[in-house]
């Protein structure tokens, strides 16, 4: 296990409200729609980012946001 | 409500002959004995069956099964087996008819199905009959005891994560599915959801094997389905055809427009082109084939089916939340014949917005539907925008519950 799976960003649409804290806090991979709703690119957080987007799914004031490992199902 | 169509050429395997319910010893006479054999020994024939849902999603029986099996291994808890009779497609009449004839036919699937991934529970989920189905499974001596629940009648209570929510005692509402149903669904066991229609089919390939199994349907695609047939001027009638039947030869297609296949959350095909297209798994979904006469507007009849669909989204994901009631709204507006004005790149842009957005399939199967018809009923978009429509009947069509 030296390598880790490469991370991803997964959104619980049923938690989302909104509030929008993803993107300012990630805004190379989300945007938000014109519902303040995120929009993920779908790439695999590179390692340089991985610290932010850790800080992101903390910080989702409903925990929304979640990294996952790809490749899995 | 069912018919046996001689020009099929093949008997039905489902459903009781001559309309009338099928009981357990009209069952048994007809079927022979269930054999309930090792579960390794089914996985292989269900895989050689090469059987596929028959809720919709058209997805491999067999991966399904292993897939319920092995995350009960690595979990090591008993799962849960749920037979999905929840029909909330509202066009769609072909597992309720399954339910009402032949029962034990998706009873004795259900066993099967515990059988194959060692079940310890067993639940039959249903919008109506409920007592009925609870007698006949009373009258059986099943391994796994099964219990009936009854469903609130919704668009989504059939969706697997809402189904099994509702079994495990709370709301039918889908929620995030990771990890998904099949690794933790029903009080948080692998659980194991199939359409009851599925089930039949796993009762007879259990009993008559792969082989004939695929005596019915195309070498891709082999067996045999139940259809719902909308047809102008007649009830809905639910009949079994083999997959790779023409369409043409299931529906009447002179003097029609269009053909909705596959439902709601389906794809409208101009009749020409429906002409020349099989029974086919992956278009078809959970059976539904209705004809739109020429005489009737596309355009306003998706847009009775979208307001249906808005009003059905559980609220639960901005996007569908936010987006289905707009695209509702716009599509109401183009089916109005006068000025479009942006209605339709609106409409674009919604459509990609809430696509692949939501905890269920509820917006991608909308999304589906309203490009479909955007672009079969292209000629009637551009009639409408000079402020014409060519259509002479203005009767609803589809059957659309809850409408003002």
């Amino acid at each position: 296990m030296d390598q880790k799976p490469a991370q991803k960003i997964d959104i619980d649409w049923t938690s989302c409200r909104g509030h929008g804290l993803c993107a300012e806090l990630l805004p190379d991979h989300i945007t938000l729609d014109e519902w303040g709703y995120p929009l993920v690119d779908g790439t695999p957080v590179p390692a340089r980012t991985l610290k932010r987007a850790r800080r992101a799914a903390a910080d989702c004031p409903v925990l929304a946001l979640k990294l996952t490992a790809t490749g899995m199902s | 409500m069912t018919a046996t169509f001689p020009d099929l050429h093949m008997s039905p395997r489902l459903l009781a002959p001559g309309g009338a319910p099928a009981d357990l010893p009209t069952h048994e006479q007809r079927y022979g004995p269930l054999r309930h054999g090792d579960p390794a020994a089914l996985l292989r024939s269900v895989a050689e069956a090469g059987l596929t849902g028959r809720g919709g999603a058209a997805f491999p029986v067999h991966r399904k099964l292993a897939a319920v099996a092995e995350a009960a291994r690595r979990t090591g808890r008993a799962p849960v087996v749920v037979a999905n009779g929840a029909e909330g497609e509202p066009a769609s009449r072909k597992d309720k008819t399954l339910l009402a004839l032949s029962p034990h036919l998706v009873l004795d699937g259900l066993q099967v199905a515990a059988r194959a991934v060692g079940a310890g529970e067993a639940y039959l989920a249903a919008e109506e009959g409920v007592s009925y189905l609870e007698s006949a499974a009373a009258h059986r001596r099943d391994p796994v005891a099964v219990k009936v629940v009854r469903l609130p009648r919704r668009f989504l209570s059939g969706q697997a994560s809402a189904l099994a929510r509702f079994v495990g005692g709370a709301e039918a509402l889908p929620t995030h599915q990771d990890p998904p149903v099949r690794e933790r669904g029903v009080g948080r066991a692998p659980t194991l959801v199939q359409n009851v229609e599925t089930l039949a089919h796993l009762a007879l390939i259990a009993r008559y094997g792969p082989d004939w199994y695929r005596t019915a349907g195309t070498p891709s695609q082999p067996g045999s389905a139940l259809c719902t047939l909308h047809t102008p001027g007649s009830q809905p009638r639910v009949v079994e055809a083999p997959f790779g039947m023409p369409l043409h030869r299931l529906v009447p297609l002179n003097g029609m427009s269009a053909v909705l296949l596959g439902g709601y959350h389906g794809t409208w095909f101009p009749a020409t082109e429906a002409a020349q297209l099989p029974l086919d798994a992956t278009t078809m979904g959970a059976g539904v084939i209705a004809t739109l006469p020429t005489t009737r507007c596309g355009l306003t009849e998706t847009a009775r089916v979208l307001r249906y669909l808005a009003l059905q989204s559980a609220g639960q994901c901005g996007p569908c939340l936010n987006g289905l009631p707009r695209m509702a709204a716009a599509f109401r507006t183009l089916a109005t014949p006068g000025p479009q004005s942006t209605t339709r790149t609106d409409l674009a842009r919604w459509s990609g917005l809430v696509e692949g957005r939501g905890a269920c399939h509820h917006p991608d199967g909308t999304v589906r539907l309203v490009r479909s018809a955007l672009t079969t009923f292209a000629p009637e978009l551009d009639a409408h925008a000079r402020g014409l429509c060519t259509a002479t009947d203005p009767t609803p069509l589809l059957p659309v519950p809850q409408e003002p």
